[in-house]
């Protein structure tokens, strides 16, 4: 039922945006797949250290539910968080030079990959404890409600993270107190190398929404359109004060968990099944064919974004360090 | 037989499941996976499902679950990916299994076990880089260890799996695979509670554990040679209780005392070591008790900051050349 309404919505979406704004998704989309691979290679150059996880293969989550937000509008994230960083507007040189742990990052260097936040775009952080988000989203719902603003707040998770009482919690209370929150669980069917069936009782995540009085939906998770319809239903029910959503996108990451996930819990056909789904593949099927965008155009848009990668990577590589003066600012207000 | 510290920690889950049948492990991706960091590695073939337990991303549930199966007679050997999760577990740690005998006034028992890899030094930044210790060295009803060395990470883990009380377990990170140590083939112990004396001297004392041993010992040969500084080096191995014969004991040996943790200074157990000091040795002291330990704020990312945060061998050097000239 779900399944088929937002097929529908999908359509209604690929006919009825204007051109541009197909264009925008897919733009915002291959803006992540570059910068991922890019990390990638910065990472096995050992320009970027420590625990780095790849969004890969799910751009089509990130890039479909918030553009479905306004930019006053609120994002909370995971440690997988590049892409919904980038999507929300993030420059990449500025993304990048804090995987570098360059003082010019988005955080100052301090955060690193899991870490990056930035108020002024309203992306209200990546939280590397799973779950951690949740509460924080719920928070930000309850501030806005407060104060009666037109804001709503886009809440992104995986399945690892409905095992945790945060999530139970915060479903709960934004769902009593009727806040303006979209919670939006990245279903990619893995949490490291568990299986969601063996990690959750019930496996169709979605209908968790239920026993929490929500509207919950699945959605093709590699079809961005079909993210899109579904996060602007729930987030007008959100704006009109109705109260929260539950999107399940179910998706996939084309990579390890983290980088040094050698990836021995799934197999080759799986993988490739999936990448041929691949979110990108997919948008550009549907530009080319159903809304004839010539092939050029979008060649030029990968081309284009290919710069503005290679501009990160080199702004991040030649920014300073942070200098040891800035070891104790930030600790407390006021430094 | 040469073992890493991470295999050590293996052969001693190993060990301890063929013994007792009430064994198990439980944690996230500890079966098939055999941990994120491979301590559990091979557990499941040896033991099966039934004892090698992976569960959700569910701490509170790990730890209480843990609890439930310990009254009623399991040992279980719970896993916290990295000791920066504890704190989601925090309540059935200091709430219910700290205070489960004596809430049932000394006729129930809470053996478990808590395995927590801590510590930084690998660019885990601010959420995988923790040495949450001192959280728990001030709950009465549990014990906390730290090994540094191969040898004491499989004695102490037997010791804690063997002990009737909730054992909060803390293994460095940066040590799994960096030390290495030729251990005795069958069973062997460690007990928790006794300090362990690496290096005697006569002119001061350096008091640590876990992460910041190697560096201490390596410091203490530095200025061995470059100063002729006798160093003695005390590694505490259990931070709850401390053994604080031994600590008195170098104390009034030598009658300088630097204290040296990779847990952050204020709140860390150095504090607590320094009142023992100077509570009970003040007359033998020569110099107040110094301390050197991680600086009081968050571990940043960037590697160059977290290197100026950390302790290493360079600071401890001078530390103990300032205490040594005092
Ligand atoms: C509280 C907590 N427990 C464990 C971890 C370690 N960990 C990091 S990511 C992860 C898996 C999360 O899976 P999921 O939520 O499905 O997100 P995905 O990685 O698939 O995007 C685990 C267990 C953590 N970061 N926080
Ligand atoms: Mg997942």
């Amino acid at each position: 039922m779900a399944l088929e309404r937002d097929k529908h919505t999908a359509q209604r979406a690929l006919l009825t945006l204007h051109e541009a704004q197909l264009l925008e998704l897919y733009r915002r989309m291959v803006l992540i797949r570059q910068f991922e691979e890019k990390t990638a290679e910065m990472y096995a150059r050992g320009k970027i250290t420590g625990f780095c996880h790849l969004y890969a293969g799910e751009e089509a989550v990130a890039v479909g539910a918030i553009y479905a937000l306004y930019d006053k509008d609120y994002v909370v994230s995971t440690y997988r968080e590049h892409g919904h960083c980038l999507a929300k507007g993030a420059d990449p040189k500025v993304v990048m030079a804090e995987l570098f742990g360059k003082v010019t990052g988005i955080s100052k260097g301090r955060g690193g990959s899991m870490h990056l936040f930035d108020q002024d775009l309203r992306f209200m952080g990546g939280y590397a404890i799973v779950g951690g988000g949740l509460p924080i989203a719920t928070g930000l719902g309850l501030s806005v409600q407060y104060n009666e603003g037109p804001e709503v707040v886009c809440c992104f998770f995986g399945d690892g993270a409905l095992p945790q009482g945060a999530f139970h919690e915060s479903l709960n209370m934004a769902s009593l107190w009727k806040l303006p929150v979209v919670f939006v669980c990245e279903n990619n069917f893995y949490g490291m190398g568990t299986l969601v069936q063996n990690a959750i009782c019930q496996e169709e995540l979605y209908r968790f929404a239920q026993p929490y009085k929500m509207p919950g939906v699945r959605v093709d998770g590699m079809d961005v359109l079909e993210v899109y319809g579904a996060t602007m239903e729930a987030v007008a029910r959100a704006r009109e004060g109705d109260g929260p959503s539950l999107i399940e996108a179910v998706t996939y990451r084309f990579r390890g968990h983290s980088m040094s996930d050698p990836v021995e819990y799934r197999s080759k056909r799986e993988e490739r099944i999936w990448q041929e789904r691949d979110p990108i593949k997919n948008l550009r099927r549907k530009l080319t064919v159903e809304r004839h965008v010539a092939e050029g155009r979008l060649g030029e848009i990968e081309a284009e974004v290919a710069r503005q990668i290679d501009d990160a990577v080199k702004f991040a590589d030649e920014s300073p360090e942070p200098s040891v003066e800035e070891l104790g600012k930030g600790v407390y207000a006021g430094s | 037989m040469e073992l890493t510290y991470i295999k050590a920690i293996n052969s001693a889950l190993h060990e301890e499941m063929q013994r007792d049948e009430n064994v198990f492990v439980m944690g996230e991706d500890v079966g098939e996976l055999g941990g994120a960091f491979k301590a559990t590695e091979g557990l499941l073939e040896a033991f099966g499902e039934e004892r090698v337990i992976d569960t959700p991303i569910s701490e509170a549930l790990i730890i209480g679950a843990g609890i439930g199966a310990a009254v009623l007679g399991m040992r279980p050997v719970l896993e916290m990916q990295f000791a920066d999760f504890i704190s989601c577990a925090f309540d059935q740690i200091v709430n219910s299994a700290a205070t489960l005998r004596y809430r049932h006034g000394g006729r129930a028992q809470c053996p478990i076990v808590v395995r927590a890899p801590s510590g930084a030094g690998i660019h885990g930044a601010l959420f995988h880089s923790q040495n949450p210790e001192a959280w728990f060295t001030r709950v009465p009803g549990l014990k906390v260890v730290a090994p540094a060395t191969a040898y004491d990470a499989k004695g102490l883990l037997k010791s804690a799996i063997r002990d009737n009380n909730p054992v909060i377990y803390f293994e460095h990170k940066r040590l799994y695979r960096s030390v290495k140590e030729n251990l005795p083939e069958g069973d062997f112990t460690v007990p928790i509670g006794v300090a362990e004396l690496r290096k005697e001297g006569a002119d001061l004392s350096v008091i640590t554990y876990g992460g910041t041993l190697a560096p201490a010992l390596d410091a203490a040969k530095i200025v061995e040679k470059e100063d002729r500084l006798s160093v003695e080096v005390l590694d505490l191995r259990t931070l709850l209780p401390l053994d604080r014969e031994a600590i008195l004991a170098t104390a009034r040996k030598t009658g300088k005392v630097l204290i040296v943790h990779e847990d952050r200074l204020t709140g860390g157990i150095g504090g607590e070591v320094a009142a023992i000091i100077c509570e009970h040795a003040f007359e033998y002291l020569d110099a107040p008790v110094r301390r050197l330990a991680a600086l009081d704020t968050h571990t940043a990312f960037s590697p160059p900051l977290e290197e100026v945060i950390l302790p290493n061998t360079n600071k401890i050097v001078d530390a103990i050349r300032n205490l040594a000239a005092y």
